[in-house]
């Protein structure tokens, strides 16, 4: 198991807020990054469990390989969904621009 | 009469005899709503004309001469997280202000086949993180026993509903206690199912491991009957039991002859001692006495896992809540913020993220991107992983000599509204007695055991999983052998 450092900084949460597409303040990166070190401080306390021979659990009911048969059902009414949509245009979501985000 | 103080049974008898309608008890609630929910905030939307729209149809069913369930004409509180077609959904957050769902959940449609009327959707924290409302957008729900008070939280819009006798029933949902712990403050049965027994099917996910929607009552039949409604198989759901919904109704009948006699009670002693207070440990031991007057055997069992289970909680469920919640991202519903024609989606995506989630699900969904981030996940996600196996392997060595588990349903009674406002970690130690049976997907049932300084206290009873049923007995005998729900003992509103 690797030992991972306990602690985060204030750089360290904006870039996870960056990752996370959350577009925080100054004011809350400043509150955030003292609460979030105390959680991690808190929460650092599995590292004590050890070892490697316990299997994880991701999920307490054991099933894999669910299937359900092959069947053709109507969607959403496309209507409907484009009416909750923050915005619409010809029968589509609209989006902001999204080319050129790298450059 | 007054028909808002009878329970959901005594309802669905009344109504299926002709002795009262539908209509007549749809109004009632609606009524006692207008009288008090200014000062509840149980609701954050009331339903009227569809709710007195769906108990007319009961109406005219019986009055066709059709056989009409144990429910039919009831009404009930829905939680603002289970989404409901034509009805706003909010979740409790400004990013789904205004949303109008173009579906209904698993939940929502089983609950419409039953002729169960909704009056409305209610108030929880946001995302259903928190245990108190307070992270609630749209304020916090007060506790009916004491106003100054939380109603316990997530699903506390439900449970104050409960409480405050606006309904006889309630949904609220429980990820690591959100079911038990409301239900336990304000003095009513609340039940968390096995993982995978209710459909999640329209649920807004938090942390899909392990959420899982149950019901509220004021007695422990109301609460099985609304159980044997919401559970059973959906192919909606991968993560749903084929298997049959457990007896939870002939339990519930059965526990209430007061006879626990065979039944193994274990104590667990993890869930007691530091941090408890000591009326909600002497209402506890009580309860205890009581189960052994009733017949049981009472023994204590050690599961030295369950220290840990709050930090692999706030591992696990902030990890899969960053992945589920990456879902809204002001394109398909939903909040859209400063889309002006130049700003990138990427950059109304973060503006939009920031203007809808408040302080307590930006907080997660950071420490869930950090604990799964590379160079992080082993030491972080991967060992509350491992953790959620010890703790199932210590509930596997318990139930082997014992039938049920017990501890207190939380550590303390109600808290007064704001005290652990900005203190996280505070705010989820409420959560301490309910964690471990969250992780292991098993089912609990809080029941009130008595009052502490004036406040209810709940007993949590734990089962193995699919055995909701044993949860049920045990807790329909000490509902028995109080002779009354709790709640009558509530302070008039």
């Amino acid at each position: 198991m690797s030992e991972a450092p306990v602690g985060i900084t204030r750089d360290e949460v904006a870039h996870l807020a960056r990752l996370a597409r959350l577009a925080v303040t100054d004011e809350e990166l400043d509150v955030f990054a003292g609460q979030l070190d105390v959680i991690l401080g808190a929460v650092a306390r599995v590292q004590e469990v050890a070892a490697a021979d316990i299997p994880p659990t991701s999920h307490a009911v054991p099933l894999t390989n669910v299937f359900r048969p092959d069947v053709n059902v109507p969607c959403l009414p496309r209507d409907e969904v484009l009416a909750a949509a923050p915005a619409a245009e010809d029968g589509r979501f609209r989006v902001p621009r999204i080319l050129d985000e790298e450059t | 009469m007054d028909l808002t103080r009878m329970t959901a049974a005594e309802l669905g008898a009344a109504i299926a005899a002709g002795e009262t309608s539908a209509v007549e008890v749809t109004q009632a609630h609606l009524d006692r709503i207008a009288a008090v929910d200014d000062r509840v905030h149980a609701f954050l939307h009331v339903d009227t004309d569809r709710a007195l729209a769906a108990a007319r149809a009961v109406d005219e069913r019986r009055g066709t001469g059709a056989t009409l369930g144990p429910l039919a004409g009831v009404p009930l509180a829905l939680k603002d997280v289970i989404v409901t077609r034509g009805i706003p959904t909010t979740v409790g957050s400004r990013i789904l202000e205004g949303w109008i769902p173009p579906y209904d959940a698993t939940v929502t449609t089983k609950l419409r086949e039953a002729g169960i009327v909704v009056l409305g959707k209610t108030n929880m924290d946001e995302f259903a993180m928190g245990s108190s409302t307070e992270n609630s957008a749209f304020g916090p729900s007060h506790n009916p026993w004491d106003l100054d008070r939380v109603p316990g939280g997530s699903s506390g819009g439900s449970s104050a509903a409960v409480a405050a006798f606006t309904a006889p029933l309630g949904i609220g949902t429980d990820t690591g206690g959100s079911i038990r712990q409301p239900a336990a403050v304000t003095g009513i049965v609340g039940h968390k199912p096995t993982y995978g027994g209710v459909s999640r099917y329209g649920l807004v996910a938090f942390s899909s491991s392990l959420d899982q929607a149950g019901p509220f009552g004021r007695t422990v039949l109301d609460a099985a009957l609304l159980h044997e409604v919401m559970a059973g198989y959906d192919p909606m759901d991968s993560t749903s039991i084929d298997a049959p919904v457990p007896p939870v109704v002939a339990a519930a009948r059965l526990g209430g002859t007061g006879d626990l006699s065979g039944l193994r009670v274990g104590v667990v002693r993890e869930l007691s001692g530091q941090g408890y207070e000591p009326g909600v440990e002497a209402v506890t031991r009580d309860a205890l006495a009581r189960l052994e007057k009733l017949g049981a055997t009472v023994h204590e069992v050690s599961c030295p896992s369950f220290g840990y289970a709050l930090p692999a909680y706030y591992l696990i469920a902030p990890s899969e809540c960053s992945s589920n919640l990456a879902r809204f991202d002001a394109v398909r519903y939903g909040l859209r913020v400063g889309d002006d024609g130049v700003r990138s989606l990427e950059e109304v995506m973060s503006l939009t993220r920031e203007a809808g989630f408040g302080p307590e699900v930006k907080r997660r969904i950071i420490l869930g991107t950090y604990a799964l981030s590379s160079g992080y996940y082993d030491a972080y996600y991967g060992q509350a992983q491992k953790v959620r196996t010890l703790i199932s392997r210590d509930f596997a060595a318990a139930f082997e000599n014992a039938d049920v588990l017990v501890s207190p349903a939380t550590p303390t009674v109600a808290f007064p509204i704001g005290e652990r406002a900005n203190d996280p970690l505070a705010m989820y130690a409420a959560d301490l007695c309910t964690l471990p049976a969250s992780l292991a997907g098993l089912p609990a049932i809080s029941v009130p055991s008595g009052l502490s300084e004036g406040l209810p206290v709940g007993l949590q009873v734990i089962a193995p999983a699919l055995a909701d049923d044993r949860c049920y007995r045990v807790a329909a005998a000490l509902e028995a052998d109080h002779g009354h729900p709790l709640t009558e003992e509530a302070p008039a509103l």
